[in-house]
């Protein structure tokens, strides 16, 4: 990066087009943040793309300054990987739903993972489907009633970030639309890291499912029922007065009372080798557990990327730069004169 | 029979004993279980006819089944080699020579044999296991069946093992070394020079020294015999075909479509990238570019169609060569993303290898029945360019035709080969790439104006600028709702969407005045043969023969089906008569009564098989 950049604000990374989000809707929070971050990355905006698929969410590139590509439904990061494989040195962003991500690019989603393609992904979770007016999505909790569904639902919910391990990636995190301080954190780490970074976001859509997150928004219970990870750190929440212990295999809250200390507890260890603990700590959902937000992994894996463009390197040190007359003219040949 | 000791190694080729006979051409077919080896055959067959300077042609045809039952109908593949002193277009229709490896590869093929063809079997796989597999109740060989026919029975099995023997290989092993055998058999009989393949079998048993051995001692073995069994009283000669001036090699059609893509992106200054999931018949396309990663080739096996298609979208996106490649399943998957591609208005090739459908359908067989999904299969009005190669070493220029196309108007190209083309092979004259033109690609420069970039600001030919990422000042986004015209930004309004509509259908059809006219070969009044795709061939010589009977006919083949070359309208009413021969129920047909009202007669035919000569000739004859 040349020294000589100018400064940069989030009015650089600001599109002349309206948001046409709903009032209130928590994308705008995202967004700010997201343009609070990215003016810190020391990446101008011509360097940057952000491709998402289809959804309120996917309306997101059209919002930022930078190159953008709105695709089809689910499909983002099968775009961002071909273009991420081929300009390596830009900065890629998938910006996706819930049903985007789970449902219809739930293939995609998976793959993109475990072959760690060097982008940020952020899966913007309302619960719902958003743009198609409000039936439940892949996260929503069983017995949903919704318009598709006026019984409730039947279909047990995926945990993306249960969801997201089990894909192998090297980076996961979750944080909250509106604990924008939190966020602001979540989404500089995850630009930072080097490989495939999902960061799921707990996003309110205020039209088809207010207060879906309230127990992790509202700053009277988000204390009780949030735990904020922290590397090296034992799981400490609701104001010091509980943490999380192990029995067994299992996870239970204690209180700190003196009977129990800290050291008890168990402690968070984001880069450990194995995606066991990560796992365990996936697992803690309200109302039995707080929830974890923050970062759950962050592990180093060579980058597809990287690799895919290795190998095109080595095939040249072993063989040579192609020259493609010489290629066509070589083998069983004969000439007619 | 003569020993087999001499170490082939050390043979120079030495030509048979016995007279010699000139003929001007042979189509010779190899068939045999799909163990048997029948394919690596084939293609020895062909490259050491082509190394020989004839002009060649070739029919593969195999089951879908890796190894069905051994020894049953299901399981025989086949492997047809046309090779010719003159010039010649199809692998051929009658057959002057079959090699049938055992009952069931007899049975199924026998009917194809021309009255005193040689029938050459092997006469160790003919007991009673081998006819209960073919379900057959009585010997083939009994009765007057193969009376027509010169029927020479070799103890293929027998004469193998004994040729390999002290080799260590097990009987087993052995047994898989009969198709050299054969193979030698067929090349003492046309004269053909077996050096290529002593150097094919040194290469590819590099490894496996025991195994190289005994495969060139089956070969010796297969000539040997051939010199001196009563059976054949000459060998035939094939000479050279005088094609045009040049170097020539020989390719199969998915090899030389990925060559031509190379060039492609030689010619326009890129690196080429081709997303692809597994499928017959295109899969081997994906193989022979992933070998060529030291020419900057890019290949991605995605997770499925979609993300194949899509991730040569994003390749596009971001200012390079953007390909995906599949067959008719998969490219049904990937219409949504090809539809986006239209929208976004971004250079793409969409490679359909067409196979027999609909559904999984024929794997293994062609078919030219995808011609209407490549026109219609979008939602919404989304033309695109559809270009088809006529034959295994036009795959070549087709592709650097279709890059052309969509890198000048900016939009995806959809090149239909089939699976007939895909697998056959054919002489290919080495091109001079420094001859070729350059494909043109002009990168907007950065911009420092402040100005908001306007990536739908259009050229004379109504294509787009290709601002690519990390261009500073050309920051855009693009996507597939509506978008205004020249700012890209998203737009409802009505007019502006009848616009934009008809902004990319012009477009498109502006292509016509990027591509050649129509050519027509033969008469210019009577009956008018109008082709498409892989059936030029067969299309070619059966109007030059009618000719030969009389006939007025003209031929005329399309190279691209939408748009239209510019003077095909202008042609079409030059003739009483238009025939449209096509391997689907008549869907070029369709489009050319839509558009020009000729009311042409289809010759329609969807049975797995390319057209033969005759059938064309017959209908031909009928009609002019
Ligand atoms: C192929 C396809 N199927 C269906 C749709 C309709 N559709 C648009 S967005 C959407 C769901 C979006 O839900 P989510 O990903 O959670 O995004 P949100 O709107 O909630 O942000 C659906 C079903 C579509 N655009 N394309
Ligand atoms: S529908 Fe919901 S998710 Fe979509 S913009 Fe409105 S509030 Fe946001
Ligand atoms: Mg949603």
């Amino acid at each position: 990066m040349s020294t000589d950049l100018p400064v940069l604000t989030a009015n650089d990374f600001t599109s002349d087009q309206d948001v046409r989000w709903c009032p209130g809707c928590g994308d705008y929070s995202i967004l700010a943040q997201m343009k609070k971050i990215l003016p810190t990355l020391g990446i101008p905006p011509h360097q940057t793309v952000f491709i998402s698929g289809i959804g309120c969410s996917s309306r997101f590139p059209y919002y930022v300054n930078t190159y953008g590509l709105h695709s089809i439904h689910g499909r983002a990061p099968a775009f961002a990987t071909g273009l991420k494989m081929t300009r390596p040195e830009l900065s890629v962003w998938v910006i996706t739903g819930d049903g985007d991500a789970l449902s219809i690019g739930g293939n995609h989603f998976i793959h993109l993972m475990r072959r760690n393609v060097d982008l940020n992904i952020i899966l913007f979770n309302n619960s719902i489907y958003g743009l198609t007016k409000g039936q439940y999505s892949p996260t929503s909790p069983l017995g949903k009633v919704t318009k598709s569904t006026p019984m409730g639902s039947l279909d047990f919910p995926l945990n993306p970030i249960s969801v997201a391990l089990a894909a192998e990636a090297t980076f996961v995190a979750r944080s909250v639309d509106t604990n924008i301080k939190h966020l602001g954190e979540v989404l500089l780490r995850a630009a930072r890291h080097k490989g495939t970074s999902f960061v799921e976001v707990y996003q309110n859509c205020n039209v088809f499912n207010d207060g879906a997150w309230d127990y992790a928004k509202d700053k009277a219970v988000r204390e009780e029922n949030t735990i904020e990870l922290e590397h090296g750190k034992p799981l400490v929440f609701a104001g010091g007065k509980k943490g999380i212990r192990l029995n067994g295999f299992e996870p239970e809250i204690v209180n700190l009372d003196g009977r129990v200390s800290q050291d008890d507890l168990l402690f968070h260890d984001e880069r450990a080798h194995s995606p066991t603990l990560a796992y365990l700590l996936s697992r803690m959902r309200y109302p039995e557990f707080p929830e974890p937000i923050g970062v759950f992994r962050a592990v180093e894996r060579p980058t597809y990327d990287y690799l895919v463009n290795h190998q095109i390197e080595q095939a040249r040190v072993q063989r040579g730069v192609g020259d493609l007359q010489k290629f066509l003219a070589a083998g069983d040949t004969w000439t007619v004169t | 029979m003569s020993s087999t000791s001499t170490s082939p190694e050390l043979m120079e080729f030495l030509d048979s004993s016995k007279p010699r006979q000139a003929i001007s051409g042979v189509t010779v077919r190899l068939v045999g279980d799909s163990g048997d080896g029948m394919q690596l055959l084939g293609t020895q067959l062909t490259n050491v006819s082509a190394l020989a300077g004839n002009d060649v042609a070739t029919f593969p045809d195999f089951p879908a089944e890796i190894r069905a039952p051994r020894g049953t109908r299901a399981g025989v593949s086949g492997y047809q080699v046309h090779f010719a002193s003159e010039e010649i277009f199809t692998p051929g229709d009658g057959l002057d020579a079959l090699v049938a490896m055992n009952p069931a590869a007899l049975v199924t093929n026998i009917g194809d044999l021309k009255p005193a063809g040689y029938l050459i079997l092997n006469r160790d796989s003919f007991d009673a296991k081998d006819l209960k597999l073919a379900k057959l109740d009585q010997d083939p060989r009994q009765g007057d069946r193969l009376k027509p026919y010169h029927v020479i029975e070799v103890p293929m099995t027998t004469l193998t093992r004994t040729a390999v023997e002290g080799t260590g290989l097990s009987v087993k092993e052995a047994d898989q070394c009969k198709n050299f055998f054969a193979m030698g058999l067929v090349f003492w009989l046309y004269g053909r020079d077996y050096r290529p393949t002593l150097r094919f079998i040194e290469a590819k048993f590099k490894h496996l020294p025991a195994v190289a051995e005994a495969n060139r001692r089956a070969l010796t073995a297969g000539w040997n015999y051939g010199e001196t069994t009563e059976h054949f009283a000459s060998t035939y000669q094939v000479a050279p075909a005088r094609l045009q001036l040049g170097t020539y090699k020989n390719v199969m059609g998915n090899q030389a479509l990925a060559w031509g893509l190379m060039a492609a992106a030689e010619l326009s200054g890129k690196e080429l990238f081709v997303g692809a999931y597994p499928i017959t018949p295109a899969s081997d396309v994906l193989h022979e570019l992933s070998r060529y990663k030291h020419f900057g080739v890019r290949t991605f096996q995605a997770e499925d169609e979609i993300a194949a298609v899509c991730s040569a979208i994003g390749v596009s996106f971001g200012g390079g060569m953007g390909v995906t490649v599949s067959s008719g399943p998969g490219i049904a998957l990937k219409t949504e993303g090809m539809g986006l591609a239209v929208m976004l208005e971004l250079p793409l090739l969409v490679l359909n290898i067409q196979r027999g459908g609909p559904s999984t359908g024929l794997p293994t067989k062609t078919e030219q029945a995808d011609l209407l999904m490549a026109m219609f299969g979008r939602n919404g009005e989304a033309p695109l360019p559809i270009i088809a190669a006529r034959s295994p070493a036009d795959c070549f220029d087709a592709a650097i035709e279709a890059w052309r196309i969509a890198t000048r108007l900016m939009t995806p190209v959809v090149l239909l080969s089939d699976g007939y083309i895909a697998n056959g092979a054919e002489p290919w004259r080495i091109p001079d790439l420094s001859k070729l033109p350059k494909i043109e690609i002009r990168h907007p420069a950065a911009q420092s104006s402040g100005e908001p970039f306007r990536p739908y600001l259009r050229d004379e030919y109504l294509s787009r600028p290709w601002a690519v990422p990390g261009t500073s000042g050309l920051m855009h986004r693009i996507g597939g709702l509506e978008k205004e015209d020249v700012t890209g930004n998203i737009s409802y309004d009505p007019k502006n969407h009848q616009h934009m509509v008809n902004t990319r259908a012009q477009k498109v059809a502006n292509a016509s005045q990027l591509i050649d006219p129509v050519q027509v070969t033969g008469d210019d009044s009577g009956l008018l043969v109008l082709s498409w795709g892989g059936t030029y061939g067969a299309c070619y010589t059966a109007t030059v023969r009618a000719r030969a009977q009389g006939k007025r006919v003209g031929h005329a083949h399309l190279r691209w089906l939408n748009p239209f070359p510019a003077n095909l309208g202008e042609i079409l009413k030059r003739y009483q008569r238009v025939l449209i021969p096509e391997l689907n129920t008549g869907q070029l047909r369709f489009l050319i009564d839509a558009k020009f009202r000729t009311g042409a007669i289809g010759l329609n035919k969807v049975q797995g098989k390319p057209f033969t000569v005759s059938e064309l000739v017959d209908e031909i004859l009928r009609l002019a």
